[in-house]
């Protein structure tokens, strides 16, 4: 195997709980292998060079939503980042802006992700509570399972709240993915909330008519979920129940 | 010292864990879970390909029951299996999946009229019935009589565990999230709960319950190149170990799935092959036929590895600088079909590969997969050694899956394991009390916090990760889908060797709190010692059944090794554990041992088996003719269930056929 170019990292550094730490950038360099990810390169520099480096993947294959950081100045999953895709060799890391920071490139989305749950509760409310499990299931359009299967992909990654406008300006907005979450639930048949239910929770400046339409969830979402066309159909459903 | 209070205390929030923690909580139940992660990033969200459970809708899964679900399992399992736990699973697995779908789980559902499909290579035409129309659809999966993989698209898992935590969150179930769990409390008889460190603040705290349920999931991480998430370490099992008193079984039985992409290891779901997908060599030559002219692709896991790698062994293999690879082809089920059932495949060929599956073979070989060994557990999930211990799931042994687990049977596992072991869990909080005994919960605390010390304070020269890549190598290299005595007593020497080294560790990054390093260091001894009893156990066990298969002693021995192999580690300056053997009772199988279907029957026999056949044939004309599928089930083997899952699973060729129903009492 021919040996590997040299990658030059730069990489956000801060641990909030050391009294006297400061935010900085600091730079590494380490040799390029064949079908490098920025998974495997931290991995290798927290090993090799500084072991004190905060990061976090769990499955580190795209499915799990772990390690969203934002590379060369756009939000995305570290895992799946080959490093081949840059062409100069220069990769420079920061955590997710929108969160909680634990430390260096480590943020707290599964916090974020439970409270978001909670305040919008996003989770499918039956219309009935006495479905035997020992009979046959309720039958549903294969058309319908296939739809809620599409929007369900979300893996809560935060890629779509970071990249939002209006949530860096409105903390409370809820972002691509509480609608997105909602406009699943919406479309379930077995979920007995109306229209009006769900207006109490986005049909306001938190919600749908926060949203500024700046695309930055839905060019950024790592599983391209549609999250504009969602934004937009609960957006006219919310204004028709005002009719 | 900071306590914490439940009833219910379950460590580890994928599928299994969060199972069990909702059946606590229904009962009313103080209920509290730990996890290193969010729920939703658990590893039960990797699962691409499906659930069993034996719904009959698919007119490809017509006249599955119960039964051949059961079947399929023990012999799956190499008959390793406990048939009863089999049993309670085949009986449960339907009432799991129609619970999922009232929780949200968007199955994939049946649609009326005719259907194309892969079959053997050839396009087929299926006819869906009209009255499956909008019922819960399954694909076939390896070494399943009928198709029983329920499934959505190739994200089940995802479904699944969105729909459960997000039911948990419905449900106010606390999650203690970034927390680790790093000792057992307990006093030699019963456990009380559990040390953990918060990953954040570094913070130690005493978590005190009635019941403790380790749901850890599996130890694929001890390998090299697994397909498991990173945090698959094997640490639940350590803590059970180091209790000095439960026990783990069977920790030799390790999976190798078929199809990991090469380089790294990331899986591509059995579902390729179950749609139709092919294995092809360096010529492109499809063999498995050659091997196994039966059931070729969709053999069992354990049988499909082991003929890769004969197959690369005679060069047929493909040169990487990664080493041989095989292809795996699904470029034959179309490009829609891979667009819509096979998308997260799609998605990790075109991120991992750069290559378009629809166009272009797949590069594989088969990788570490499963741990189908773990914290040994009676049927209702408890520790036969330690009282209020419970463990489900990939964590545990409980023992449904023997030496080889079957496709789509481990993500019914968790569901279903954990919807029957959590109303067991329930009835123990209900039917005990807490005992607190603060000075053994410091004892304990004390403990931990004097290891951290010693990491931190401490004067040693070996690194972490350096011991851990040496511990995976060794592993992979000499514990893996083939065996041989040589290589295993290499490994276990090797092993003690590094665990020996493990007690001098040193670590750079001093901090107290989020500290990566210390971290690693904190797991790297323990996942040593389940590393251990792994190779241990494959040293001892002489002959090859499922997963695990000696060169040196091909035949599976039923006579002397019909058996489950116990592990425990009772002293703690050991540097090996201890074995001992649970024999499985032959004149109480409902299935005695037979061939499986694979090869040469090369099995040597257990005495035993005749004279239960004879025995099973005399119960059977003693019932007579009238009798039904149940009534034979119970005669042959009884066995035990919570009374509320007892009863009976409707399916579609019931309500087909009003007048021979057997539909039976239903709640």
């Amino acid at each position: 195997m021919s040996q590997g170019r040299q990658l030059t990292f730069n990489i956000f550094r801060y641990d909030p709980q050391e009294p006297n730490d400061k935010p900085k950038m600091v730079r590494y360099q380490l040799t390029e292998t064949p079908g490098m990810t920025v998974f495997i390169a931290l991995n290798k520099l927290r090993e090799e060079q500084d072991t004190s480096l905060q990061f976090d993947f769990v499955c580190r294959a795209g499915i799990c939503g772990s390690c969203a950081m934002v590379i060369n100045g756009f939000p995305t999953l570290a895992c799946r980042t080959l490093t081949a895709k840059y062409p100069k060799g220069e990769i420079t890391l920061m955590p997710l802006p929108g969160f909680e920071l634990i430390g260096d490139l480590s943020v707290n989305t599964g916090k974020f992700m439970r409270e978001l749950a909670e305040r919008l509760k996003l989770w499918l409310h039956p219309k009935s509570n006495d479905i035997s499990i020992h009979r046959l299931e309720e039958p549903m359009a294969p058309e319908e399972a296939a739809r809620l299967y599409e929007l369900e992909r979300c893996v809560e990654c935060g890629v779509c709240v970071s990249a939002c406008a209006t949530k860096q300006m409105r903390d409370t907005f809820v972002g691509a993915v509480g609608m997105m979450k909602i406009a699943r639930f919406e479309l379930d048949s077995r979920d007995a909330r109306s229209a009006e239910d769900f207006y109490h929770v986005i049909g306001n400046q938190d919600g749908v008519f926060g949203c500024m339409t700046l695309l930055g969830c839905q060019d950024n979402c790592p599983k391209d979920l549609p999250h504009m066309q969602q934004i937009a159909y609960l957006r006219r459903k919310m204004a028709m129940t005002l009719v | 010292m900071k306590l914490i209070y439940t009833d219910s205390l379950v460590v580890g929030a994928g599928l299994a864990g969060l199972r069990v923690a909702i059946a606590s909580k229904e009962r009313g139940l103080d209920t509290l879970v730990l996890s290193l992660i969010p729920a939703k990033r658990s590893h039960s969200a990797a699962a691409q390909g499906g659930m069993q459970a034996s719904l009959g809708n698919a007119v490809k899964g017509m006249g599955d029951d119960e039964d051949v679900h059961f079947q399929d399992t023990v012999k799956g399992s190499d008959w390793g299996c406990d048939q009863e736990v089999a049993r309670m699973f085949a009986h449960c697995a339907p009432k799991a999946v129609r619970e999922l779908a009232n929780w949200g789980v968007p199955w994939t559902r049946v649609t009326a009229g005719p259907r194309d499909v892969i079959v053997n290579a050839q396009k087929v035409t299926l006819q869906e019935a009209e009255e499956a129309h909008g019922l819960i659809n399954a694909r076939d999966f390896g070494g399943t009589k009928k198709w029983r993989t329920c499934y959505t698209a190739d994200g089940t898992g995802h479904s699944l565990l969105y729909a459960m935590d997000n039911k948990a969150i419905s449900m106010d179930i606390p999650v203690h999230e970034r927390v680790e769990a790093l000792a057992l409390i307990h006093d030699g008889k019963r456990c009380h709960g559990v040390i953990a460190r918060c990953l954040i603040t570094g913070e130690l705290r005493a978590y005190v319950a009635k019941s403790t349920t380790i749901a850890t999931g599996g130890y694929g991480r001890i390998y090299e190149v697994s397909t498991n998430a990173i945090i698959c370490e094997g640490i639940g099992q350590a803590l059970a170990l180091e209790t000095g008193v439960a026990t783990l079984g069977n920790m030799e039985a390790v999976q190798f799935h078929p199809t990991a992409i090469v380089p790294v290891g990331i899986l591509t779901t059995e579902g390729c092959r179950g749609d139709g997908g092919l294995l092809r060599d360096k010529d492109g030559y499809r063999f498995m036929p050659d091997y196994e002219p039966e059931k070729k692709e969709l053999a069992s896991r354990d049988v499909v590895s082991r003929r890769m790698t004969e197959h690369m062994r005679k060069g047929k293999g493909v040169d990487s600088p990664y080493g041989p690879h095989l292809w795996l082809d699904i470029t034959l089920l179309g490009r829609k079909h891979i667009e819509t059932n096979l998308r997260e495949v799609q998605e990790i060929c075109e991120n991992f590969l750069g290559i378009d599956p629809a166009k272009d073979w797949i590069p594989v070989r088969p990788t570490q997969h499963y741990s189908m060994g773990g914290i040994r557990t009676k049927a209702t999930g408890e520790s036969p050694q330690l009282k209020g211990l419970f463990s489900v799931g990939e964590a545990a042994c409980w023992d449904m899956h023997g030496f080889n687990r079957l496709g789509g049977n481990s993500l019914a596992e968790t569901v279903v394991g954990g919807m029957i072991i959590g109303k067991y869990v329930a009835d123990f909080c209900e039917n005990n009390s807490l005992e607190i005994d603060t000075k053994l919960a410091e004892s304990f605390m004390h403990k931990v916090k004097a290891e951290i010390d010693s990491l931190i304070n401490g004067d040693g020269s070996e690194n972490p990760f350096e011991i851990k890549h040496q511990m995976q190598r060794i592993m992979m290299d000499y514990v893996g889908i083939f065996r041989n005595g040589p290589e295993l007593d290499k490994a276990v020497t090797e092993l003690k060797a590094l665990l020996e080294r493990s007690r001098n560790l040193s670590i750079k990054c001093k901090k107290r709190h989020a500290n990566p390093e210390l971290v690693e260091a904190l797991r790297v001894k323990r996942m040593l010692k389940v590393a251990l009893t792994v190779a241990c156990g494959a040293a001892a066990r002489t002959e090859s059944r499922g997963a695990h298969a000696r060169e040196d002693y091909p035949q599976r021995n039923d006579r002397d090794w019909l058996n489950r192999t116990l592990a425990s580690w009772p002293d703690a300056n050991s540097l090996e554990p201890v074995l001992s053997y649970e024999p499985l009772d032959v004149m109480k199988m409902e299935l005695p041992p037979g061939y499986r279907g694979y090869g040469i029957d090369n099995a040597i026999v257990h005495p035993d088996t005749a004279k239960r056949e004879q025995q099973i044939a005399e119960i059977l004309a003693s019932l007579g003719e009238d009798a039904d599928r149940y009534q034979r089930q119970a005669a042959l083997m009884p066995f035990d269930l919570p009374p509320s899952l007892q009863a009976k699973n409707e399916r579609l060729s019931d309500t087909l056929k009003p007048a021979a129903n057997t539909r039976g009492e239903q709640s």
